[in-house]
């Protein structure tokens, strides 16, 4: 029977072979190499990404099934959906759960990028899009929370959005264009589920596209204290099966921890939950606490600490301008970094990493234990 | 050596069966998630009743209640043979309301509170108005909606 | 400087009602009295606010300066004494046509319905001084009317008004009744209603007992007076075998069972065949009516419903603590308190008959809440074992992954 199958699969092997040329796509799979080394597992973080985004492409598309964008049926579709539908909260907790694993997944492949430093030539162009796709998916997340318009989501909304109204020029302009209008209201859900389910996929598509092709043209960056090592002394790693399997092993494990926590905590858990709660009402008083999510929550809080006036400068503005510049350099780090590709060590950049990771953190960790 | 063998063909038979269970708990949830459920669609401002208007007629006190989201809903039938849908809670202490055809008004049992078909509170201890709601027949179908501001 | 800031005050609301110079009343009254005297308080009364000014009650010629010369002036009154005043105010609230010019929907009947009160029968033939007039309640200088918040007789003021003189021991001894009105009140499930729930549709004194016409209700009034909130019991007792009997025996109605003044949150105990309950004051096994038989019925449909509710409530507590969806369900439990409100209301009809059919409503109900939250319950145990499934399958599958790369690679 074992062998009857094989058979059928070699069959269909030879099929698409005849016509689509596979088995040249295979021999340059097999021909790269992973490079293998004590860091070889950050390897694996970019793959969980892309994993976890395949499955907000998936729940993604079945909860627009039944949701329906606007003031008076949005909150009653969402609550259909886990109420009604079945398996309707699964579907929802996931689509949660997966969304804040993402964007935790792509955090921490940008910080061990830049701490080894594999954005070097040649991986500039990698890094810039990588950014992109870490803009993008920030932006998912700030559009989605709206969705529900459940009371947590719109004052969270109405905060945020009030902050980009902070920017200098701007700013009044791109909080009217994000509302549809001076207040969060229906209009506002229209817009942000446009962004959320047409514009950003398109936009992510095309981006996650080149990171891909970039990555398959050049293969996995090498450490940086690899390049005066002799050819036999480094380690590889076929890419094809070897790591392959080992992705999907990984994506297997990503899996089952995410069918456990949506099942175990459909509503999230601690700070990072979602529970539908009661519909948004624009005239009722504001909870006690407003958060943003956790992946806002440092520039929150940071926003939040600052005095009212810097200089001649409101203090939310300033705020803003460096932020800003901040994320502006953090960009460009493979133009600065002109030392990493002369293969030398570069302090000041490590300096400057460590110090955005621990006030990152910090203000985090601050902005959760501060009212 | 034949041993090995077979021990082999039964892991790559369970490793079968492992996969299609695999997908099968990845694509039923799915399934079943897209099997529209009974209620159909979500109701959102308006809702059918599941009843017509010779239904109303037929009953005793010419009213019946019908569910509305999260409220009970009250819909009268007038002597002038129109009909009026409000909210059957009672505003004073949430007790459920009732046309009394004989009275031609919306009467609450617990303290005699008293409303007219348009629900608003005329005598006895509701503080306010019942929520009048919008009725439309279509095709002997009874619709009910909210007033959206 | 306090005086010539309260003249000021003065001056300013009475230019502000149009009075001005042609009222001179204020500038000396207000530097005769002390601070929040009655002439200082007149800005919040209901007359002034009407436009009418010291002298339309008072009488006299306000444009002149001297008070002496005020006193001497054609058609003044001064101020009334205590038996005086109720004619006093009467000559304009008596007066149909005069009303009619100021508030046209104000009854007339004041002095006439106060007359036919136990105050108006004692201080117009007796000359009693110390039975509530007008101003006992209206007060002197801040007379509202029922719907200000701040005057004396808002119903959530109103019981405090009575209370005055009613929950004082030494002004009512010599009349010789109770004294405890007030204490009984305020603990009331009325009381309770009003003055800390601000419930305004409960009643306060005069809901029961009228006002201007104050007296206890009668014996055979009872009903019709409960009856004006609590329609359906008083209907239904009417109707009931017990109302000749209460009527032949003069008990009151309502009171017999609920007490009046201190009518407490209700209990299923009160009715039924054991010593606590109300049933066997009157009623014993063998007085040949079907009394207790009728009480014991009605207690038990009443209890299964009671039980049936509380299960109810139980399964449906733990789906919402297993965190379920139960929108469905807690509507239904509504429904099922609803038919406890109607069994516990047709009570009064002292017929087994009546209760039985709407507890068995009720049950029906509340069946089905316990067993849809049961289903919800078993669902949540349903997902967890289908997590357990999966979970199994997809680390059986990663586990034989695992075996395949340690394989490739030992090659």
């Amino acid at each position: 029977m074992n062998g009857a199958q094989n058979n059928l699969i070699k069959k269909g092997y030879q099929w698409l072979d005849d016509r689509l040329h596979i088995n040249s796509l295979v021999e340059y799979m097999s021909s790269k190499a992973v490079p293998q080394h004590s860091h070889s597992i950050f390897y694996y973080l970019g793959g969980i990404t892309l994993f976890l985004f395949i499955v907000q492409v998936i729940t993604g598309i079945l909860l627009l099934m039944y949701y329906r964008p606007g003031a008076d049926s949005a909150y009653e579709s969402v609550k259909f959906i886990v109420s009604e539908v079945s398996f309707g909260w699964l579907i929802r907790a996931i689509h949660s759960w997966s969304a804040n694993l993402m964007v935790l997944a792509a955090f921490l492949h940008m910080f061990t990028v830049f701490f080894t430093r594999a954005y070097r030539k040649p991986r500039e162009m990698t890094w810039y899009t990588g950014m992109g796709l870490l803009a993008l998916s920030m932006t998912f997340g700030f559009s989605g929370y709206l969705l529900p318009w459940n009371e947590l989501a719109f004052f969270a909304t109405r905060v945020g959005t009030g902050m980009a109204g902070a920017m200098p020029v701007i700013g009044d302009y791109l909080m009217v264009i994000m509302r549809g209008g001076e207040e969060v209201t229906g209009a506002t859900i229209g817009r942000f589920f446009g962004l959320h389910v047409a514009i950003l996929p398109l936009l992510t598509t095309g981006l996650l596209t080149l990171h891909m092709i970039f990555i398959q043209r050049q293969g996995m960056s090498e450490p940086m204290n690899w390049a005066g090592k002799k050819q036999e002394d480094k380690k590889y790693m076929k890419f094809f099966p070897n790591f392959i399997y080992r992705d999907a092993l990984v994506w297997l494990v990503a899996l089952n921890i995410l069918a456990l926590l949506a099942v175990i905590f459909p509503d999230g858990i601690g700070v990072v939950h979602w529970p539908l709660g009661i519909k948004a009402d624009p005239f009722a008083a504001p909870p006690a606490v407003i958060r943003p999510e956790w992946y806002f929550m440092f520039a929150f809080q940071a926003l939040k600490m600052l005095p009212a006036h810097i200089w001649f400068l409101e203090g939310e503005l300033f705020g803003i301008i460096v932020f800003g510049l901040g994320g502006l350099i953090w960009m460009l780090i493979p133009l600065l970094d002109r030392r990493a590709n002369e293969n030398k060590r570069s302090p000041m950049i490590m300096a400057f990493g460590t110090f955005v990771v621990l006030f990152m953190v910090v203000m985090t960790i601050v902005g959760y234990l501060v009212e | 050596m034949s041993d090995n063998n077979s021990r082999r063909n039964f892991l790559s038979w369970l490793t079968g069966l492992g996969s299609l269970a695999f997908l099968g708990s990845i694509i039923y949830p799915a399934y079943k998630f897209l099997v529209p459920p009974e209620s159909g669609e979500a109701n959102v401002s308006q809702v059918k009743l599941p009843f017509t208007r010779s239904e109303i007629e037929g009953e005793e006190k010419k009213a019946k209640t019908f569910k509305f989201g999260r409220t009970l809903g009250l819909i009268v039938l007038t002597g002038e043979g129109e009909l009026k849908a409000m909210s059957a809670t009672c505003t004073h202490l949430d007790c459920t309301v009732q046309h009394r055809p004989d009275l031609g008004i919306i009467w609450c049992s617990c303290h005699n509170g008293r409303y007219d078909l348009d629900g608003k509170n005329i005598s006895g201890p509701p503080p306010k108005p019942l929520e009048l709601y919008i009725v439309n027949e279509i095709k002997g179908e009874i619709f009910v909606s909210k007033e959206t501001a | 400087m306090i005086k010539f800031i309260l003249i000021f005050i003065g001056l300013l609301l009475f230019s502000i009602n149009g009075f001005g110079s042609d009222n001179n009343c204020m500038s000396c009254h207000l530097d005769l009295e002390d601070e929040g005297g009655s002439a200082s308080k007149f800005a919040k009364d209901i007359h002034s606010q009407k436009g009418l000014g010291c002298a339309d009650c008072h009488g006299g010629d306000p444009t002149l300066d001297d008070m002496d010369d005020v006193r001497d002036s054609k058609g003044f009154r001064g101020v009334p004494n205590h038996l005086e005043v109720p004619d006093f105010c009467a000559r304009c609230h008596s007066d149909a046509a005069y009303m009619h010019d100021h508030n046209p929907s104000m009854p007339v009947d004041q002095l006439a319905k106060y007359k036919t009160s136990i105050h108006g029968q004692r201080l117009f033939s007796a000359k009693d001084k110390k039975v509530a007039n007008c101003v006992s309640c209206h007060s002197v200088h801040e007379i509202g009317d029922g719907q200000m918040p701040y005057s004396s007789t808002h119903p959530s003021n109103l019981p405090a008004t009575c209370a005055k003189c009613h929950s004082d021991k030494d002004y009512m001894t010599e009349y010789k009744i109770p004294t405890d009105q007030f204490e009984k009140y305020s603990s009331s499930v009325h009381g309770l209603a009003l003055l800390e729930r601000g419930d305004l549709g409960a009643p306060a004194c005069n809901d029961c007992h009228g006002n201007h016409g104050a007296a206890p209700p009668g014996v055979s009034s009872l009903a019709a007076v409960c009856g004006v909130c609590h329609a359906l019991e008083a209907e239904l007792f009417e109707k009931s075998p017990h109302a000749d009997a209460f009527l032949e025996n003069d008990f009151p109605m309502c009171e017999t069972c609920h007490s009046n003044h201190a009518i407490f949150k209700l209990s299923d105990n009160m009715i039924g065949t054991t010593e606590s309950a109300l049933c066997t004051e009157c009623h014993a096994a063998d007085d040949g009516t079907i009394g207790l038989p009728t009480a014991d019925s009605i207690l038990t449909s009443l209890n299964n419903l009671v039980m049936a509710h509380l299960d109810a409530k139980q399964s449906l507590d733990e789906a919402i603590l297993k965190g379920m969806m139960t929108t469905n369900e807690e509507f239904l439990l509504k429904e099922v308190d609803q038919s406890l409100i109607q069994a516990r209301t047709l009570i009064h009809s002292f017929n087994m008959d009546s209760v039985a059919p709407k507890a068995m409503e009720g049950i029906a109900k509340a069946d089905t809440v316990m067993v849809n939250s049961a289903g919800l319950i078993d669902e949540y145990y349903f997902r967890r074992k289908g997590l357990a499934v999966a979970s199994l399958v997809i680390t059986f599958l990663a586990f034989m992954l695992y075996r395949k790369i340690r394989k490739i690679e030992q090659k």
